[in-house]
């Protein structure tokens, strides 16, 4: 019955190599399941900043109460990003079979999210103003707890990947959902830079 | 055959419906029979219906609450309703319509046609289709629950603030409307990727994207267009929540916030979201019209263009909302400019939508009337928009009935009149069997007459300086004679409804059996039979051109579709991945089988809803533990699907 593929000539199309079955790489509808996810998200984040900066702008008096401190939020930021590294050196070793490294990975760039948050839990407290005091308060943390809980998110993708791991379902053949969570946790991170950046720094040019 | 864990050739085979292959697949594939089955299928077919039948249900709905609307207007100082009720009623109107009936309808078509017109079995993920469903289910019944509750939205369905401020408005019908705008926005945005992705990687191999069929076009350009928009309205209403419950100052002039955020931020999603809900109607046109022309569309590639293009410059004339709000007159030049450039790529589609009936040869049939029709009303539609494009102009009109002419000319003449039509014209599809067509002709002629007797003296009523949103109005303004006559024209507009719903279950037991392909139509879903089963298709098709059924009598070139031989894919549920822009084959994809997680994830996100309406926190926690159970469940890496390292089996 069933002759092994190959159509007529006239057919662009000749199936001569095996397909690969299955989610993998870029291959996989998840992979770009997960960029346009990531693309709405990004647009929400957009949509919080011009929020910021369209309040800003508008604002009758001085909009920044003061200028947010550094000393906190900087290393934060740095600890981040660097948690991004430490995934994609966990992504890059499962793509080589080592789950090992993968398990590693997952832990650390775990502790590494705890550790951010429980940092700007810290920022949070130290502010001077509250939600409801003026539209810049509103603002700061609605914006930075949109983040945070994106985060949260991000470390239970995390944690239910790790658990995965250990249950050795990954390989260097089938892995794409380590991929897939990832592509997410550089967003969060990502995303995060631009709201640092707006929150943090911009103020220093302005005044 | 080289068959490994990970990899194997597709085995291509000429196979019929009605094989014993064709049974093997419908066994593969079908729903089981009984409530668990109904509760947990994800089959594109059911889910596309669902959502036609939940949208159509929503619009007869916002239809009745117009209706109640029209008769306190018929004459003046009518006191059929209360001034209350009557805000209560054109905000529940709006917000049904556009929202709960205009792109849940066009998603019912889609997610029904999508992969039937793709040469695929399914959508890319049929769990999400499920999930999108009753999430739109679900939060359409949320925003109506506030019917129950005794506290109805009432600030019109673009609710602007201060009015929307608690201060103005307190109670819970605004945070009913806020937090249902969020949860429905979950829906929407499940479907938009969805779309996006079924596009890029379940194309039947051969299928560039130059021969996808324009609803696809449109479908894609709504969803692409939607993933950007919806957040902005989402955040809007959220942080409006927030405002009216947690004292934030985003909207508050007092507290350094700003009203015009709001506009800003609604209008922003809300233009693109106009068309969203046009553009696909428009494809529905562009390929269901030719059909009845007996020739392809003419333009077919400055169509598809002319469709993407509208959606790109939909994203920059959001402020044409905004005209009388004081902003700088730089600003309003620019976006009037806009809103006037936009006509060129609507221009090009309605020329080529003439140009098809022009060089064609019509027949007659109800879809075509609907379809011309729709020309006609989009025109008109069309040119009121230019109109208050003007800035001068629309500092006239705005805020007047002029307006409300104007969106009903668009919203009702490129939706519901293509809709109707893409109904009569897939009926048979749906269901087997044809509608009535002497039926369908006093169907179409009472709607059209219907409507423009309703909506054209609404120009004059505008132009008259009748405000919108009243409730009531003196008499000796000279408004009294056209209400009247919308009025009149809004009942036999219902009475158009009611033979469109008339004929439906009429055809439906007694309608004359369609067989595959009753309208002589080129395109994929026509190969299958009606109603196609829950496979779609014994093998995949190869399609070398842009109208597989119409290949030898059009002869454009040598190639040829291979329509009954093609992969098999036999092994579970699967179909083909193919690439984005040529559709070459580049995976097997695994499917998934029916699952209860998409329900139970949508009822944990109901909950969530409620709990956060009523400040309930802890069954707020409750619930989203729920849903991140679920959720961890539903994405939990499986080898059945080939997302781990385990062997996987058919």
């Amino acid at each position: 019955m069933a002759k092994t593929a190959r159509m007529n000539d006239d057919t662009e199309m000749e199936i001569a190599q095996p397909l690969p079955i299955g989610s993998v790489g870029k291959a996989a509808s998840g992979w770009w399941g997960m960029q346009c996810l990531i693309a709405t998200e990004a647009a929400l984040f957009a949509y919080l900043l011009f929020s910021y900066f369209y309040l800003g702008s508008q604002v009758h008096g001085p909009w920044v109460p003061e200028l947010p401190k550094l000393k906190i939020a900087v290393p934060n930021t740095i600890l981040l990003l660097a948690s991004s590294f430490v995934l994609h050196w966990g992504e890059t070793g499962i793509r080589r079979g080592k789950n090992g490294r993968l398990v590693a990975s997952l832990v650390v760039t775990l502790l590494m999210g705890i550790v951010f948050m429980a940092l700007q839990g810290v920022e949070w407290h130290n502010k001077p103003f509250r939600l409801g005091d003026h539209a810049y308060a509103s603002s700061y943390f609605v914006t930075t707890g949109f983040h945070m809980m994106h985060v949260a998110v991000g470390l239970i993708v995390l944690a239910v990947l790790l658990l995965a791991a250990f249950g050795r379902r990954f390989s260097a053949e089938r892995h794409v959902p380590v991929s897939i969570g990832a592509l997410y946790w550089h967003f969060v991170d990502i995303v995060w830079l631009c709201v640092f950046t707006t929150f943090y720094i911009t103020p220093y040019f302005s005044s | 055959m080289n068959t490994s864990a990970f990899s194997r050739v597709p085995a291509v085979v000429k196979e019929q419906y009605g094989s014993r292959t064709a049974e093997r697949l419908e066994e593969i594939w079908k729903t089981e029979a009984g409530v668990g089955g109904w509760l947990s299928t994800v089959d594109h077919k059911k889910i596309g219906l669902r959502y036609l039948v939940t949208s159509f249900l929503f619009l007869v709905l916002g239809g009745v609450e117009a209706l109640i609307m029209r008769i306190q207007l018929a004459g003046p100082d009518m006191q059929v309703l209360s001034p209350e009720r009557y805000n209560q009623l054109f905000t529940m109107h709006g917000m049904t319509m556009i929202f709960l009936y205009a792109l849940p309808v066009l998603s019912g078509f889609s997610n029904y046609l999508w992969p039937l017109l793709l040469g695929s079995r399914d959508m890319a993920f049929p769990r999400l289709n499920a999930f999108s469903y009753w999430v739109y289910l679900f939060s359409g019944i949320f925003l109506y629950a506030s019917f129950f509750v005794g506290h109805t939205p009432d600030a019109g369905w673009f609710n602007y603030v201060p009015y929307a401020g608690r201060a103005y408005d307190p109670g819970l019908g605004i945070d009913i409307y806020a937090l249902g705008m969020v949860f429905f926005g979950v829906s929407t945005t499940a479907g938009a990727i969805n779309f996006v992705v079924t596009f890029m990687r379940t194309k039947a191999p051969g299928m560039s994207i130059n021969r996808v069929p324009i609803i696809i076009w449109g479908t894609l350009t709504a969803s692409v267009g939607n993933l950007f928009a919806v957040p902005a309205v989402s955040l809007a209403f959220f942080l409006l929540w927030m405002d009216r419950q947690f004292g934030t100052q985003f909207y508050q002039p007092h507290g350094g916030g700003h009203p015009l955020l709001w506009q800003h931020l609604f209008w922003f999603f809300g233009h693109p979201w106009v068309y969203a809900i046009v553009l696909p109607a428009m494809g529905i046109v562009s390929d269901g019209l030719p059909v009845f022309c007996r020739r392809p569309l003419v333009g077919y590639t400055v169509v598809a263009l002319s469709t993407v293009l509208t959606m790109f410059i939909g994203f920059g004339v959001w402020v044409h909302h905004m005209f009388a709000t004081g902003l700088p007159p730089i600003s309003l030049s620019f976006f009037s400019a806009a809103s006037m450039v936009i006509v060129i790529p609507s221009a090009v589609a309605v020329f080529a939508w003439i140009a098809t009936i022009f060089t064609g040869r019509p027949v007659f049939k109800t879809p075509f009337y609907f379809f011309a029709g729709f020309v006609f009303l989009f025109t008109l539609g069309g040119v009121s928009g230019f109109m208050t494009a003007a800035v001068p102009l629309d500092w006239q009109l705005t805020d007047t009935y002029f307006i409300v002419a104007h969106l009903h000319y668009v919203l009702l003449g490129i939706n519901v009149f293509p809709v109707v039509g893409g109904l009569y014209f897939w009926f048979p599809k749906f269901t087997g069997r044809l509608m009535d067509e002497r039926l369908g002709k006093w169907n179409f002629w009472v709607m059209f007459v219907g409507f423009n007797l309703a909506f054209f003296p609404m120009h004059i009523s505008g132009l008259l300086g009748m405000p919108r949103r009243i409730y009531t109005y003196p008499s000796g303004l000279g408004w009294e004679w056209p209400n009247l006559i919308t009025s009149i024209g809004a009942f036999l507009f219902a009475i158009g409804v009611l033979l469109l719903v008339v004929n439906v279950v009429v055809s439906l037991k007694r309608g004359r059996v369609a067989g595959p392909n009753p309208w002589d139509a080129p395109s994929l879903e026509w190969l299958t039979p009606s109603p196609p089963p829950s496979f779609n298709f014994v093998t995949i098709p190869n399609v070398a051109t842009r109208h597989p059924l119409w290949e030898e009598r059009l002869d454009e070139g040598p190639e040829r579709s291979k329509l009954h031989e093609g992969m098999l894919l036999d092994q579970g549920r699967e179909t083909i991945g193919t690439s984005t822009l040529d559709s070459e084959p580049e995976a097997i994809l695994k499917m998934p089988g029916d699952s209860y997680v998409p329900l139970l994830c949508s009822l944990a996100i109901t909950w969530m809803t409620w709990a956060a309406l009523m400040h309930w926190w802890h069954s707020l926690e409750l619930s989203s533990v729920l849903l991140l159970l679920v959720t961890a469940v539903w994405l939990w890496p499986r080898t059945e699907l080939g997302q781990t390292a385990e062997v996987p089996h058919g």
